[in-house]
C-alpha cells in the first residue's frame, strides 16, 4: 500500500453549534472542548439529538463552529481535508458508481491519475475482504459488505482521520461484532486517529481507548473515560469489559441527571 | 441472458400481432375508407414513401430539435433551482403555475410573433418539453441522498466533483424518463403545430390529404407520424435503461 499517514491530532477549542433555521435557533452543542491526539480511538457516545452527528461534522470540515473552534494538526479547519474520510450513517456509497469506483472516489476527487487511483482502490477492497466485488453495484452488496466498502473507501484515499457516525447501527449484532473486529484491527495495524459515533455502550468500550460522553442537547462533554486495555485480548469477554460498560453508563444517566436539575425539573 | 432475449422478441412479436389483428378487425367493421386495412395500409405507405421522406425529416428535425432545447435550458436551470434555496422559494411556485397550462394554447401567439416557418413549432414544443423535464429534475435532485453529497464533500471534492459524481449520475435518468414521456406529448403538439399553420412537416401532409379526401395518402402520413414516436420513445428508453443499469 502506499505511505502511510501518521494519525491527525483533532482539537475542539469550545465550539458550540447553533442551527438556524428562520426565526428557529436549535443549540445542537454548547461548549465542546476535547483533544485527541495522533492515532487516538475515541468513541463518542450520548443520549438521541445531543449533537454528537454535529460535533463529527466539525471535524470533518462540513460544518463550521458557530462559537469556539476546532483544529486539525494545530490549523482551524477551513473546509474538509482530502484525508480526512468521514462515513455517514447511511454510508454515502453512490449507487450509480461500481464498487471499485466507489472505493477511489476520495482519489478521483484528490486528482490522483486514474490508474494509480484503482490500483490503490484494488489493494484497499483487498484488505477489507471485497477482492472479487470491484464491478458489483453497491445494491448487490450484504449490509456487511457494504460497509466494508465504505471503509475501504477511507483506506484507499490513505485516511490518518476516520469520522465515523453509528457506522454499524444497521447490522445484525452477529456481523456488528465481526465488523467491530475488522474496525479495530486496521486501527491497529494503520494506527490512523479515529472518532466513532455509537449508541451502543458495548461498542464504545470495545473500540474506544477514550470514551467521550455528551449530555442531552445541547450537548457538552460530562465525561471523558480512558479506556487503557481496549484492544487487548479476550477484551470483549473479560470482567473489566461489563464494569467498563457500567462505568460508562453511570456516566451517561449521570449526564442526563446533571441536565436534569439544571433545568429545575 | 439468451432465454430473455427470446422472450422479449416473442412479447414483442405478440404485441405485433395483437395490435395488426386489432386494426384488421376495426377496419373491417368500419368498412371506411379513411381506416384501411393494414395490407391496404402498407400498399400505401410503399407508394407514398419517396413523397413523405421530406416532410418526415421536417418533422423529425423540428421535433428533437425541440427537445434538445426544452432539455437543455431546463436541466441546469433545475439543478440551481434545487442547489439555491432562494431560488427554489422565488421560482418554484412560478413553475408550478405555470407547469399545468397547456403550452399548445399559445399557438396562435406564437404564430403571429415567429411567422408560418419552423420557429413558432419549435418555441412550442421546446416550451412543453421545458417544464416537463424542468419538474422532473427538480424531483430527482430534491431525492439525491444528502449522504452521497455530505461523503463526496468530507473527501474534499469540490462543487464541481459534487455536480459530476452526484448531481448529474442522480438525476440523468429522470431526464429521460421524462423525454420517453413528453415524446407523445410532444408530437401531439408537433402535428396540431403543422396542421394549423405551414406548407411543411407530416402534420400539413396529413391534413392536406385529408382535405384532398385522398385517405390512402393521409393514412400514409399518420403511420410517418406514429413511426416517428415509436422510435424516438424507443431510443430515450435504450438511453434510459443503459443509464439505470445500477438499480
Ligand atoms: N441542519 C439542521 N438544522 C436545524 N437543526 C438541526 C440540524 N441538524 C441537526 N439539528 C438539530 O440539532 C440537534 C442535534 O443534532 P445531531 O444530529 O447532531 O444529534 P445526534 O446526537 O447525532 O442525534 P442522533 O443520536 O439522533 O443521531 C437535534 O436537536 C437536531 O434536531
Ligand atoms: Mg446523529
Amino acid at each position: 500500500m502506499s505511505t502511510q499517514n501518521p494519525g491527525a491530532c483533532v482539537e475542539f477549542a469550545h465550539a458550540s453549534v447553533t442551527y438556524t433555521s428562520g426565526s428557529e435557533h436549535v443549540s445542537a452543542c454548547h461548549d465542546v472542548s476535547l483533544s485527541i491526539g495522533a492515532g487516538e480511538s475515541v468513541a463518542l457516545i450520548g443520549p438521541s439529538g445531543c449533537g454528537k452527528s454535529t460535533t463529527l461534522h466539525m471535524a470533518a470540515g462540513l460544518l463550521a463552529p458557530t462559537e469556539g473552534n476546532v483544529l486539525i494538526n494545530g490549523s482551524a479547519i477551513e473546509k474538509p481535508r482530502q484525508t480526512t474520510a468521514f462515513i455517514p450513517q447511511d454510508l454515502g456509497l453512490l449507487p450509480w458508481k461500481t464498487v471499485l469506483q466507489n472505493a477511489s472516489l476520495g482519489l478521483i476527487v484528490q486528482k490522483i491519475p486514474k490508474h494509480e487511483a484503482t490500483e490503490r482502490a484494488r489493494a484497499a477492497l483487498a484488505q477489507v475482504d471485497l477482492a472479487g466485488f470491484e464491478h458489483a453495484y453497491p445494491k448487490e452488496l450484504s449490509g456487511g459488505m457494504r460497509q466494508r466498502l465504505a471503509l475501504a473507501r477511507a483506506l484507499a484515499a490513505d485516511a490518518d482521520l476516520l469520522l465515523m457516525d453509528e457506522p454499524l447501527s444497521a447490522i445484525d449484532s452477529l456481523l456488528r461484532e465481526s465488523l467491530q473486529d475488522t474496525l479495530l484491527e486496521l486501527w491497529q495495524q494503520r494506527k490512523h486517529t479515529q472518532m466513532l459515533v455509537t449508541h451502543s455502550i458495548e461498542e464504545a468500550v470495545y473500540l474506544g481507548e477514550r470514551i467521550v460522553v455528551f449530555s442531552p442537547r445541547p450537548g457538552t462533554v460530562v465525561a471523558d473515560i480512558q479506556n487503557p486495555l481496549m484492544g487487548t485480548e479476550t477484551w470483549r469477554d473479560s470482567p473489566q469489559f461489563a464494569q467498563k460498560c457500567l462505568e460508562v453508563r453511570y456516566a451517561l444517566t449521570a449526564g442526563a441527571c446533571d441536565t436534569l436539575r439544571k433545568e429545575g425539573k | 441472458m439468451k432465454s430473455s432475449l427470446l422472450r422479449k422478441i416473442a412479447g414483442y412479436a405478440f404485441a405485433i400481432v395483437f395490435i395488426v389483428a386489432g386494426w384488421w378487425i376495426t377496419a373491417l367493421a368500419v368498412d371506411s375508407p379513411a381506416l384501411p386495412t393494414p395490407i391496404a395500409a402498407v400498399e400505401v405507405l410503399t407508394a407514398n414513401v419517396d413523397a413523405l421522406v421530406p416532410y418526415f425529416l421536417t418533422s423529425a428535425w423540428r421535433v428533437v430539435v425541440s427537445l434538445l432545447i426544452g432539455t437543455l435550458l431546463a436541466v441546469p436551470l433545475a439543478q440551481a433551482f434545487t442547489r439555491s434555496p432562494v431560488l427554489d422559494t422565488l421560482f418554484a411556485p412560478v413553475v408550478y403555475l405555470l407547469y399545468p397550462i397547456p403550452k399548445v394554447v399559445l399557438l396562435p401567439v406564437l404564430l403571429a410573433l415567429f411567422g408560418l416557418a419552423d420557429a413558432p413549432k419549435i418555441v412550442l414544443i421546446s416550451l412543453t418539453v421545458f417544464f416537463q423535464v424542468l419538474v422532473a429534475v427538480r424531483d430527482a435532485v430534491r431525492s439525491v441522498p444528502q449522504s452521497a453529497l455530505l461523503a463526496i464533500r468530507s473527501l474534499g471534492g469540490s462543487p464541481w466533483d459534487e455536480y459530476k459524481h452526484v448531481i448529474v449520475p442522480a438525476t440523468l435518468p429522470a431526464v429521460f424518463t421524462s423525454l420517453r414521456i413528453g415524446v407523445g406529448t410532444a408530437i401531439a403538439v408537433l402535428f396540431i403545430a403543422e396542421a394549423m399553420a405551414g406548407s411543411t412537416g407530416l402534420g400539413y401532409y396529413i391534413m392536406q390529404s385529408w382535405s384532398m379526401v385522398n385517405f390512402p395518402r393521409m393514412f400514409a402520413g399518420i403511420i410517418a407520424m406514429a413511426l416517428l414516436g415509436i422510435v424516438l420513445y424507443a431510443i430515450f428508453d435504450i438511453i434510459e435503461r443503459s443509464l439505470t443499469s445500477w438499480r
